[in-house]
């Protein structure tokens, strides 16, 4: 037990369109049945860190509800726990987190108190699976200060939205560029951090110190050539949901066998809330192709290369098409959706139609009458 | 102090060998039901939902699984400080060991963990029945009765009565007799083994009749509490009660769950079922996946045809396949251009490709034709039929077979192949 884990889980993103009016990023359904929090989660726990702490702020509601035992992720309880940390007010301090630095900031007391050497940091909006044991043994033989978790994203890839990384030939970071406006290197910070505890306290309190807030621009970038920094580059499959499409098209990632496979069969595995929802139903008239459907979900139409999450219904003669239906909607009948995203709670009333563009999906909100009586 | 109003103690130690192949390595309340479910989470779910908290979970026959499934009650809200879930197999006292050799008697052997909640009343369950029942309108209709014992009762068509135990009752439901299995019943009131007691009541039938070889609670505690003229209570429930003891009505009861608005519904908010669930992944249903009037399991992947059927989670059936009027239990696997007609697949058990099972015409099973019948094909738990095999209706398939054990790849109607394990 050499790490413990912080994730950062307090952003918004107005990429995320009206998709982030309910929910925090993390807080976002994954895969049919997850949320974007379980893969750092179940990586962490799977590389056996034992002590983990949620920071977050926007809309954290449906976030708190979610990780509302730390079972579900077999964190321990006397020997270390979930911790979920929301801004407080203190004698000290009466601000919200001002910035990811900002965040760790008000909560130091959790890294002084704890007695594990190292720091894992990251965000809750990757969907990837990582052993963070490699990572560390990675920065320990390095005798790097921070290690980053980079990802090649290959040639052409626009990078806008990352961070992009340069390293000379023994992976030390020799250049780092927050949200490139010119396409840089195709090396990309996943978000993801090692550091010594007690290194990282000194960089946060000095940063609070000048009144600098922001993790990656006031640390990272800052002690670039003052600190070691290496960049450990990942295997395997990685996507990060910071925006509308790109979550849909992380979504449309699991109708892939090989993605499947990769997160559902191979060692070790996702874990989730667990919802006491019934099996699925698929009554006549029902017709599924090539689809994802979670638990409770109620079936009666036809659904063609679409995730369904829990507890979705569909009416008769409703037909969803490329569509991302989120848990606990109802689809009335004779319904039409093609490229769509219905957020979840919702309720389409029956006959209506939506249709958004191949790659690039319409947000459905409506809240129609559920049930008429 | 500790002090619980009601416990709950749960029998869960028979073999259900009419059950056949599906109880040969596991205890009956521990077999898969309903695409999720193991029989038992009913009973559990209707304790936490009715506000029992203590539940005595009384195990003998194969405990393995059913230990695993229940582990210390998290699914159901039982692990509590003070009470909750406790597994009770029999054990060795300083005078003697001896096997739970009756249902009352397994209850007498465990005096100390019912004494240990001070208990006003105890209930007495099953652990093999498919329902939702409210434990504390049971318990309220037994205070206003003031009575020592009731038994829930529920109708059944009379002409079925001579099936059961049936209680005459007088105009406020007080039990004036019993009759067990009359060939001509004067009530169509059947008791469900569901049993209310006060607790020095309990204790005293226990206690005297200690010495009875195989105590049972129908053949000796109620009419041993009768007789001494005990107020005995018939609680009447009307709502979906099935007893899920023999193949064919375990078969009925999974086909039950998938009618339109089925009359046994899992889908409301209210009374839920809970269970341990290991896979929380999502199904797939591939391209040329057809799937209708089915339920289906977590991480379950179709790639064939599934029609009428129940699948348990991590069930694979592959591209080609036709799977018609079936229970494909946990982790099976039906391979390639197989078809399963009216089959009963158990858990990890795999078909190989270009199979036919369920095919022909029905012949009574040769060996066992009170448990294979009604035209049902039955694979057991982990065991496996190698490619192009045609099994006919009426049969029972137990172990990992091979080519060589078929004749002519086929095994008739009636027929019986049985390589490996405990069989009844």
């Amino acid at each position: 037990m050499k790490l413990i884990g912080l994730v950062l889980a307090g952003g918004n993103n107005n990429k995320m369109l009206q998709l982030s009016a309910k929910r925090a990023i993390a807080a976002m359904p994954v895969g049919g049945a997850y949320r974007a929090i379980d893969f750092v989660l179940s990586s962490m726990s799977n590389s056996h860190i034992q002590r983990v702490a949620v920071l977050t702020q926007y809309n954290s509601r449906s976030l708190n509800e979610h990780l509302s035992s730390s079972k579900w992720w077999d964190f321990g309880r006397k020997q270390g726990g979930l911790f979920v940390f929301t801004p407080t007010i203190t004698q000290e301090n009466s601000f919200w987190y001002r910035g990811t630095a900002d965040s760790i900031a008000q909560n130091l007391d959790f890294l002084r108190k704890s007695h594990e050497p190292y720091v894992a940091i990251a965000s809750g909006d990757g969907i990837y699976k990582l052993d963070f044991n490699k990572v560390l043994e990675y920065h320990i033989e390095t005798g790097a200060d921070i290690t980053i978790v980079g990802k090649r994203v290959g040639p052409g890839v626009d990078v806008s939205r990352f961070g992009s990384i340069e390293t000379d030939k023994e992976n030390r970071v020799v250049n780092f560029v927050e949200k490139p406006i010119k396409n840089g290197s195709d090396l990309i910070s996943t978000g993801i951090y090692i550091i010594r505890r007690r290194l990282l306290i000194d960089l946060i309190e000095q940063a609070a110190s000048e009144d600098r807030y922001d993790f990656v621009s006031d640390i990272l970038i800052r002690y670039k050539e003052e600190r070691k920094i290496y960049c450990y580059e990942m295997e395997g499959y990685w996507t990060s949901i910071s925006s509308a499409d790109a979550y849909y098209n992380a979504n449309m990632d699991f109708l892939k066998p090989e993605v499947r496979d990769y997160f559902f069969k191979q060692y070790p595995d996702i874990y989730s809330k667990v919802d006491d929802l019934p099996p699925a139903k698929y009554n006549p008239g029902a017709s599924v192709k090539n689809s994802l459907l979670a638990s409770g979900c109620i079936i009666n139409g036809t659904i063609e290369d679409s995730v369904l999450f829990k507890k979705v219904f569909v009416g008769n003669n409703t037909t969803i098409r490329n569509c991302i239906v989120l848990n606990d909607s109802y689809i009335g009948d004779n319904v039409y959706l093609e490229n769509c995203i219905v957020e979840s709670r919702g309720t389409i009333a029956s006959g209506a139609s939506y249709i958004g563009e191949p790659g690039h999906p319409k947000i459905v909100v409506e809240k129609s009458e559920r049930y008429r009586i | 102090m500790i002090k619980k109003e009601m416990i709950a103690m749960l029998l869960a130690g028979g073999q259900g060998s009419r059950l056949g192949c599906l109880t040969s390595t596991v205890a009956k309340p521990a077999v898969g039901f309903g695409a999720k479910y193991r029989i038992i989470d009913f009973a559990l779910s209707n304790c936490i939902n009715s506000g029992i908290d203590t539940v005595g979970v009384l195990t003998q026959y194969q405990p393995l699984r059913l230990n695993t499934h229940i582990g210390i009650g998290i699914p159901w809200d039982l692990d509590k400080n003070i009470g909750g879930v406790s597994i009770l197999p029999p054990y060795e006292k300083s005078t003697n060991a001896e096997w739970y050799s009756g249902t009352a008697n397994a209850i007498y052997q465990n005096l100390r963990y019912m004494e240990r909640y001070n208990p006003d009343y105890v209930l007495i369950l099953g652990g093999d029945h498919i329902y939702k029942m409210d434990y504390e309108a049971m318990l309220d209709f037994h205070k206003s009765r003031k009575a020592d014992v009731t038994i829930a009762c529920i109708p059944v068509p009379i002409e079925e009565a001579s099936r059961f135990g049936v209680v005459i009752t007088d105009d406020d439901s007080r039990i004036n007799e019993f009759e067990e299995k009359p060939a001509n019943p004067r009530s169509n009131l059947a008791s469900m083994g569901i049993y209310i007691f006060n607790w020095e009541v309990l204790r005293d039938a226990l206690i005297t009749l200690k010495d009875q070889p195989g105590c049972d609670f129908g053949k000796h505690i109620i009419p041993y509490c009768h007789n001494n003229g005990q107020r005995i209570f018939a609680y009447e429930f009307t709502g979906y009660w099935k007893d899920v003891g023999t193949l064919h009505s375990y078969w009925e009861a999974n086909m039950e769950l998938i009618d339109l608005v089925p009359v046994f519904n899992l889908y409301e908010e209210f009374w839920r079922i809970y269970t341990s669930a290991e896979s929380i992944r999502p199904q797939f249903i591939g391209k040329n996946g057809y799937v209708e009037r089915c339920i289906i399991g977590e991480g379950a992947e179709i790639y064939g045809v599934v029609k009428n059927s129940v699948i348990g989670p991590g069930v694979i059936i592959k591209e080609g396949a036709e799977v018609y009027d079936s229970i494909v239990m946990k982790d099976a696997v039906v391979g390639r251009n197989t078809r399963v007609h009216k089959g009963i697949l158990a858990e990890n058990s795999k078909v190989g490709n270009n199979c036919a099972l369920g095919m022909g015409e029905e012949v009574e099973n040769e060996k066992w034709p009170h448990i294979y019948s009604n035209g049902l094909t039955v694979l057991g738990e982990d065991s496996s039929i190698p490619d192009g095999i045609i099994v006919g209706k009426n049969t029972v398939i137990q172990g990992v077979t091979e080519a060589s054990d078929y004749v002519n790849s086929a095994l008739p109607s009636g027929k019986c192949l049985v390589k490996a394990g405990e069989q009844v």
